[in-house]
């Protein structure tokens, strides 16, 4: 029999302060949320109603939750492939793609927005003045760290080479390889990226707003700067939305579970 | 099932030659394992079989096609390889059943195909675990079934025992090999376990930078070392380096020793005197020294379970012979122990040392 592992009491300690440190602020929002707008008495739903009732959060909130589908779609196709072709046939370029990754987190968001209008300007108005087109692509540069880190991670912990030299072996092409074999084996990974890229589009607002698309951080913004109480209904609004958006997306992600028979390792 | 033909196949990496010209042929049915150290080439040679690799020049030839530029998925090859291969999102039963999936074979047939295979290789009853709930030596049971289960016209095996424990392996070849036999497929072994080779082949190919050294049946590469490469790999064996001394002798050292196969070359060319060491016989000096054999004294006695393997060396310590006896009789001669060794006159095989420089002696351990 497996003896039970104890606890460190200091263990218990840092995870009572880690804890705190995310839940205080969010209980302390929460409280806010919950005063009258007008008396600043607790306690009620009112401002999460105000929220709620104004169609101008269900436009921005959609716009935001499709260009971040669209981000993660494309940068998937990308970079999927991509990843598993250098992992593949050109290993040497894993530092070098691992260095151009980072460039987005150097460069600021401010000065890759004010670049990317200038190399996009010409473009056909149904990308360059449509959030679908020019916001998503920008959104592309944006998560390429956050799902190319995850992506490689993920590849690195298959046996990359031996699984398609026996997936091909067996018959397979290279996209039922990628398909069935590769795609399944790194899902974890993909949906950690995509985890992550769902947070920051949700969440970007100089780009946006800069290029001035009204998306939902746009909008967060606006009622930040001119109402005080419904600021909190949003912010748990966004933070528990977001959240939901992420769990649907493990839902629609997550595949069979292995079953786990008795006695075995 | 299928022929094979391997014409002088060539694969360099840069300057790096991992093959420098190979020609084998494989007969339908038959079991040939490729042997030798690591960095010979041998699975250079089975990864060109395969499709996985191009050669430099020469041709691989299936079945009288010649398939050099034909890609792996196309080539019909069934291959297991030395890392566990099975897809870790696939059950056992989903993992053989994947070749058959891609050839578009009905579901309730693919199935029934697999857990057949499943039960050839004795796991039916882990069809539905996942790699991770299986043991090494089952994943590689699994991937033998899952590449028979497209029925290939050629088994490929990659060193696919080399990372399970002693039992397993013993087990486990003897499984693929009655396998092999029971469906009569045409298979390609390559492993560095000459035990492994010599047990389950119908040929072995010796296999030493880049080329094939000997081919032939075990027993022959046993018996018959073609060169002194070979001698040392397959085996034990004790390497004399002499000179022909009178007719059937050979002057080792200074030690006159009879040996029937001298018989006939010129006197003082080098040879190489090649004894295996269970053919050496070794028994208590009774004090004068021993014509046509070497005195000396017992400088280690290795315990193997039912053997015991001494090592004899004369007083100068340059004269050695390595002897393998029965533990009983090896227990009684502890080291430091005053021995004659001797060996039958036709035993020995010699090779000219004429034409080649002579290879440095590795313990007769084969260490």
């Amino acid at each position: 029999m497996t003896p039970r592992r104890r606890i460190a009491p200091s263990a218990v300690v840092w995870l009572f302060l880690g804890a705190a440190y995310f839940l205080i602020p969010l209980a302390a929002t929460l409280l806010f949320s919950l005063r009258d707008d007008q008396t600043a008495k607790c306690c009620t739903y009112a401002n999460y109603s105000y929220i709620l009732h104004d169609p101008d959060f269900w436009s921005t909130i959609r716009l935001s939750f499709v260009v971040a589908l669209e981000t993660i779609a494309i940068t998937v196709v990308l970079l999927v492939p991509t990843v598993y072709w250098v992992h593949l046939k050109v290993p040497r370029l894993r530092p070098l793609i691992g260095f151009l990754a980072l460039v987005p987190f150097v460069v600021a968001p401010i000065i890759l927005v004010v670049g990317l209008l200038d190399v996009y300007r010409g473009t056909p108005e149904w990308f360059y003045a449509q959030p679908y087109g020019f916001l998503a692509v920008v959104y592309v540069v944006l998560a390429f760290p956050f799902m190319y880190f995850s992506l490689d991670t993920g590849f690195r912990s298959i046996d990359v080479h031996t699984l398609t030299e026996a997936s091909q072996s067996l018959g397979a092409g290279w996209p039922t390889t990628l398909w069935r074999v590769i795609l399944p084996n790194i899902k974890a990974a993909a949906l950690a990226g995509s985890f992550l890229t769902l947070a920051i589009v949700m969440g970007e607002y100089t780009i946006a707003s800069l290029s001035q698309f009204n998306t939902f951080s746009v909008y967060v913004q606006y009622i930040n700067q001119n109402k005080t109480y419904p600021a909190g209904a949003i912010t748990m609004l966004a933070f528990g939305i977001t959240w939901a958006a992420m769990l649907s997306l493990l839902a629609v992600g997550r595949g069979q579970q292995a079953p786990v028979t008795e006695g075995e390792k | 099932m299928a022929d094979v033909e391997l014409k002088q196949l060539h694969r360099r990496f840069g300057e790096v030659v991992a093959l420098a010209g190979i020609d084998l042929d494989i007969t339908t049915g038959e079991f040939v394992s490729l042997l030798g150290p690591s960095g010979c080439g041998k699975t250079t040679a089975l990864r060109l079989v395969a499709g996985f690799d191009r050669p430099t020049s020469g041709r691989v030839v299936i079945d009288g096609k010649d398939v050099t530029d034909v890609p792996p998925n196309s080539r019909d090859i069934g291959m297991v390889f030395q890392a566990y291969s099975l897809f870790p999102n696939m059950t056992a039963v989903r993992n053989v059943e994947f070749g058959l999936r891609v050839r578009k074979q009905h579901r309730a047939d693919r199935n029934r195909r697999a857990l057949e295979l499943l039960d050839l290789v004795g796991l039916a009853q882990a069809a539905d675990r996942y790699p991770h709930q299986l043991s090494g030596g089952m994943q590689q049971r699994v991937a033998l079934a899952r590449a028979l289960a497209i029925e290939p016209r050629l088994l490929l095996l990659d060193e696919p025992l080399s990372a399970l424990d002693a039992k397993v392996r013993v087990q486990l070849r003897e499984e693929i090999r009655r396998i092999q036999l029971e469906l009569g497929i045409t298979t390609i072994y390559v492993t560095h376990d000459q035990e492994e080779a010599l047990s389950i082949s119908d040929r072995v190919a010796v296999m030493s930078g880049g080329r094939i050294e000997q081919i032939g049946p075990p027993a022959e590469m046993y018996g018959s070392p073609a060169t002194p490469f070979v001698a040392e790999f397959i085996g034990t064996m004790n390497r004399l380096v002499a000179t022909v001394a009178d007719d059937g002798s050979i002057d080792y050292g200074g030690l006159r020793l009879r040996v029937e196969a001298a018989r006939g070359l010129p006197r003082g060319e080098r040879v190489l005197c090649l004894v295996r060491p269970e053919t050496v016989e070794v028994v208590r000096a009774n004090g004068t020294p021993g014509e046509g054999a070497l005195t000396g004294e017992v400088v280690s006695n290795t315990f193997l379970g039912s053997t015991s393997r001494l090592r004899v060396a004369d007083e100068s310590g340059e004269r050695t012979l390595t002897a393998d006896i029965s533990t009983t009789q090896g227990i009684d001669l502890v080291v430091g122990t005053k021995v004659v060794a001797s060996f039958p006159a036709d035993s020995p095989r010699l090779l000219s040392l004429a034409d080649q420089p002579v290879i440095p002696a590795l313990d007769p351990d084969g260490q």
